[in-house]
């Protein structure tokens, strides 16, 4: 009798613990590179990066928009969510480890972030490029 | 008599478990109704996807906070793209179970005193924002408004921890209440 209630004990803690995973693709930033070198033309280009991320774009607010925006000034510092006012942490992977492990999260910042800011997706030159840049950093 | 007192510590045990797994997972009326915690406020939220998904940009909504219909609005695919003025698109296999989620601990689905309170006041309404709710308006009407748009540190109501400092914890009892460059708020 005991162990039948011991097992429905167990049971129940196990049952409380099933929350959602996130699926994650473990990445590096020279692999992410090699990634999307499959889809561009020419080699990445850490200038032509710079020149993106600082490259303005009006948007229908009226407002300009560039990567800044968000992310700050300089790229070892943490940014600020230009509306919810949100911590963003920094972009250079010097300070920031974190940065770049995750391919999944790298393409879905990439696919929301390019579409807000210059009102479209960004091509794998572009995101190579940019990448090339933070990589400096 | 032995035993019978090891079954009373066993099932008291189990009690035990289930009131603390509420704030997780509500279970239904019954773990609800045996639960030891005060069931005050609204179920916090539990759930690493949620807080990583949601929480990047904006705080945490608890998923108590709006009805069902409210969250199968907001999160519908075409939606996310102009998440108020933000692009928040999700890949349907993080999109699916997100809303999911939110429709489990809904307010519709709580038992949560406030989350009871934003239904009986919502009389059908499915709004897109907390801020729109009846009760959530009502609550914060005696704040006179320079303590919130021209406040640089508050804006707007939506920044529900500008000002709760318990909020992240689901908790937004007048006691937690701090409003920058005000102080604690009484009554």
């Amino acid at each position: 009798m005991r162990h039948i209630l011991l097992m429905v004990c167990m049971a129940m803690l196990m049952t409380s613990v099933t929350t959602a995973v996130a699926a994650k693709i473990p990445t590096s930033l020279p692999e992410l590179l090699e990634f999307y070198s499959a889809e561009s033309n020419q080699p990445f280009d850490a200038e032509r990066g710079k020149e993106f991320w600082l490259k303005k774009t009006p948007a229908d607010d009226g407002k300009m928009r560039d990567c800044t925006v968000c992310h700050g000034e300089k790229l070892t510092d943490s940014g600020k969510h230009v509306k919810t006012g949100k911590v963003i942490d920094p972009m250079a992977p010097s300070v920031n480890k974190e940065r770049y492990t995750d391919r999944k999260k790298v393409e879905k910042w990439f696919k929301r972030n390019c579409k807000w800011t210059i009102g479209r997706e960004c091509t794998a030159q572009e995101k190579g490029d940019v990448l090339k840049y933070l990589s400096l950093h | 008599m032995k035993i019978y007192r090891l079954h009373t510590l066993v099932l008291l045990l189990l009690l035990a478990g289930t009131a603390g797994q509420a704030g997780a997972d509500e279970g239904g009326f019954y773990s609800w109704l045996l639960s030891v915690e005060r069931k005050g406020e609204v179920a916090p939220v539990n759930d690493e996807v949620y807080k990583e998904e949601c929480g990047s940009c904006h705080f945490v909504y608890q998923p108590g906070l709006l009805p069902a219909a409210s969250w199968r609005k907001l999160l519908a695919a075409k939606a996310l793209e102009d998440h108020f003025g933000e692009n928040a698109e999700l890949d349907e296999d993080v999109r699916r179970p997100l809303l999911a989620l939110l429709e489990k601990h809904a307010a519709d689905q709580s038992y949560y005193k406030r989350s009871r309170k934003i239904m009986a006041s919502l009389k059908g309404a499915t709004p897109l924002r907390i801020t729109e709710v009846p009760y959530i308006r009502r609550k914060h009407d005696e704040i006179p408004e320079r303590l919130i748009k021209p406040n640089a540190k508050v804006k707007s109501l939506s920044y529900c921890d500008a000002c709760h400092q318990q909020a992240d914890k689901g908790s937004y009892d007048d006691d937690t209440v701090s409003i920058p460059g005000h102080g604690d708020w009484t009554w």
